[in-house]
């Protein structure tokens, strides 16, 4: 589904993902942890089509289309969603406003006509039961004065809405109490069949025992480090990045 | 320098006064005050602090070479058929006439020709909001008005009465519009004013002075969409009587030069003051709002909002004074000032001026100039929303609040299509 080759990236002049390699096929789950400014909302921005970044070399193909020639909004209509990190306050916008148009310019992509208002609706209220997410949040402004778990289970919403191909999940465990934790993964459980996949950036285990990955990346310093099972996750989360960190960087000296 | 912009001047005074001649309703001494101010002042040019970016002589000369374009007839009942508002009064004025004959009116509202108004109202109300000898645009105005009409409501009524202003000219037509509107005690009244788009050029100078009497209402909207071949001055003087409330909500589409002057002087105590802005600019257009809201009395409140988008090579200038006068004690005064650049050649000038004299007062003010955010743009587009239908959601979010306080639906609707219309292309 997703294939990354050597994939490098650069804001400012600054370069940030020096030579990402990662292969995710449909009905996998991926988890990418690493410690902080290592780069990993950098790629899932990449990957989404953020223009703040240079591209400076590798290729990015997404069911057999070049990703990197797409403008963002063609990345999210052929299937690729985001869950950002740090979901964007948009006031003035209404929350179920800014859903229908999404909705129906997603299928104008793929030809199809506007969906019925009460089609909308009834999917609307079936995924918001899906996330456990207050009926009242809809009608207000896009994340604006949502709690930070609000804002985290709006994306999730989002997505149930959407349907995406591939979910790039960007920490949309931090900030989530335990309970809203376990809403969040339940919705993702449930939206994951053998035709999508999920990436998954965090930094703890206890996200991953809900949402079992099939395959831990470490990314390090805008590298991929070292991959294994889920396991890998475990031993991180036991020892820390401290080996990992001295390993690489007398390595590279 | 002085004696070529004076004798621009006189050039044009003479040419208009050949047109207009001198304004028959207006009292001898106004005038004579008046033709005595452009004697001194002449017509503004960017020399003039509070047309710096307003240059009316420059413009005059480069542009009404010839002010004596021909006014054609129009048929008014074809013309309503189309543009009418439906629950609403609909009256035409042509090129400033007032030319539909507003039978169908309700009990306590008239209007009539201001050529044909009664005595004592034009003696109690004219020139008395708009000093002759304050701005050269209202000297010109006094002096050479020769149409417009008067409002006058004595009852309170919930339809709207909207005024649509038509041009119908061979084009180069220059005049001079005095309107005066007068809303008695306890009346509540909505009143809007539709300047229609027009392909001939012609200017208008128009002040329209607006007396609110006790505890009268009064909802004013102007829309102005007069088309990239007009050019209009639009000054409005309103005197606000004890607990009246006037809003005013000025939408501006279209046009090659607006100026709006708009002053309130709110002159008993616990009246209110709302007065709302919303431009969207293009290409070489300039649009120019000065407001004033002068606080005379204690306890009065005034509220402003005034938000822009602008884009092409045009200029905005937004300039709002607040004036608290000594004797204006507890006065609330609030302003801001938002824009929007949507092009890299676009200019913004938004000058706030506060001068409080009184000393138990809460005033506050606040202007910014951004662009559309990114960080939401790229939001809306990693929901796959294309970058068009995204700027346009921001900027109709953007827009929402100035639209959305109109009060009447059918207003409301016919501004919000305007609006969607003006962010084309
Ligand atoms: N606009 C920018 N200019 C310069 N450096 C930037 C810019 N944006 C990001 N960076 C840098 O890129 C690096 C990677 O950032 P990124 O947000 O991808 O890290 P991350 O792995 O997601 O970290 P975290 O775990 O804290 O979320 C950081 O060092 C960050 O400071
Ligand atoms: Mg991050």
């Amino acid at each position: 589904m997703l294939s990354i080759k050597n994939l490098k990236a650069e804001i400012n002049g600054k370069e940030i993902l020096k030579g990402i390699n990662l292969e995710v096929k449909a009905g996998e789950v991926h988890a990418i942890m690493g410690p902080n400014g290592s780069g990993k909302s950098t790629l899932s921005a990449v990957l989404a089509g953020r223009e703040d970044y240079d591209v400076t070399g590798g290729t990015v193909t997404f069911n057999g289309k070049d990703l990197l020639d797409l403008a963002a909004e063609d990345r999210a209509r052929e299937g690729i969603f985001l869950a950002f990190q740090y979901p964007v306050e948009i006031p003035g916008v209404s929350n179920i406003n800014f859903l229908r148009t999404a909705i129906n310019e997603v299928r104008k992509y793929k030809g199809l006509p506007d969906m019925e208002a009460k089609d909308f609706l009834a999917l609307v209220k079936e995924k918001q039961k899906l996330v456990e997410l207050d009926a009242k949040l809809a009608g207000r402004s896009v994340n604006e004065g949502f709690s930070g778990g609000e804002k985290k289970r709006n994306e999730i919403f989002q997505m149930a809405v959407l349907e995406p191909k591939l979910a790039i999940l960007d920490e949309t465990d931090s900030g989530l109490d335990i309970d809203a934790l376990r809403i969040v993964a339940t919705g993702v459980n449930k939206l994951k069949n053998k035709d999508n996949a999920t990436i998954v950036i965090t930094h703890y285990q206890r996200l991953l025992d809900y949402i079992v990955p099939d395959f831990v990346h470490i990314l390090y310093n805008g590298k991929i480090v070292k991959s294994g099972g889920k396991e890998l996750a475990l031993e991180m989360e036991e020892k820390g990045y401290d080996e990992i960190k001295k390993q690489y960087d007398t390595a590279t000296v | 320098m002085i004696t070529d912009k004076l004798t621009a001047t006189h050039n044009f005074l003479e040419e208009l006064a050949k047109q207009a001649g001198k304004a028959a309703f207006m009292p001898t001494n106004e005038i004579g005050l008046a033709l005595q101010y452009l004697e001194d002042k002449g017509i503004p040019n960017n020399k003039h602090e509070d047309y710096k970016y307003c240059n009316i002589e420059a413009i005059l000369r480069k542009e009404f070479k010839t002010i004596a374009g021909k006014e054609i007839d129009l048929n008014i009942q074809d013309w309503m058929q189309k543009n009418k508002c439906a629950d609403a009064y609909n009256i035409c004025v042509v090129n400033g006439k007032l030319s539909s004959d507003p039978k169908d009116f309700p009990e306590g509202v008239s209007i009539v020709s201001i050529n044909n108004a009664p005595t004592e109202h034009l003696h109690n109300h004219l020139a008395k909001y708009a000093p002759s000898n304050s701005d050269a645009l209202i000297a010109l105005n006094t002096a050479y008005a020769d149409r417009g009409i008067f409002l006058h409501v004595t009852k309170s009524f919930k339809k709207p009465i909207v005024i649509h202003h038509i041009n119908s000219s061979e084009g180069n037509l220059f005049f001079n519009v005095r309107n005066l509107l007068v809303i008695e005690k306890n009346a509540e009244a909505e009143i809007t004013e539709f300047y229609h788009s027009s392909t001939q050029k012609y200017f208008t100078n128009n002040l329209t002075e607006v007396f609110v009497g006790e505890n009268a209402h009064v909802n004013h909207t102007v829309i102005q969409n007069a088309g990239v071949a007009s050019y209009l001055v639009n000054a409005t003087k309103t005197h606000q009587h004890k607990q009246s409330i006037y809003t005013n909500s000025c939408f501006t589409f279209s046009g090659a030069l607006v100026r709006n002057n708009l002053n309130t002087a709110i002159a008993a105590e616990f009246s209110e003051t709302h007065l709302f802005g919303l431009f969207v600019t293009k290409g070489n257009q300039l649009v120019d709002n000065h407001t004033l809201v002068d606080h005379l009395k204690p306890n009065c409140q005034s509220n402003e909002l005034y938000k822009g988008i602008v884009g092409g090579k045009s200029t905005a200038v937004f300039n709002g004074q607040i004036f608290v006068e000594k004797d204006a004690q507890k006065t609330n005064a609030y302003q801001s000032s938002k824009n929007i650049l949507i092009s890299d050649d676009a200019t913004v000038n938004a000058k706030p001026e506060l001068e409080i004299y009184a000393n138990d007062v809460k005033c506050s003010h606040g202007t910014s100039t951004g662009k559309v955010d990114e960080n939401a743009l790229f939001y809306l587009k990693a929901r796959g929303i294309g970058e068009e239908s995204a700027r346009k959601l921001l900027l109709q979010a953007f827009a929402h609040e100035v639209i959305d306080q109109l009060k009447n639906e059918t207003i409301k609707e016919r501004v919000s299509e305007l609006f969607q219309e003006s962010l084309q292309d």
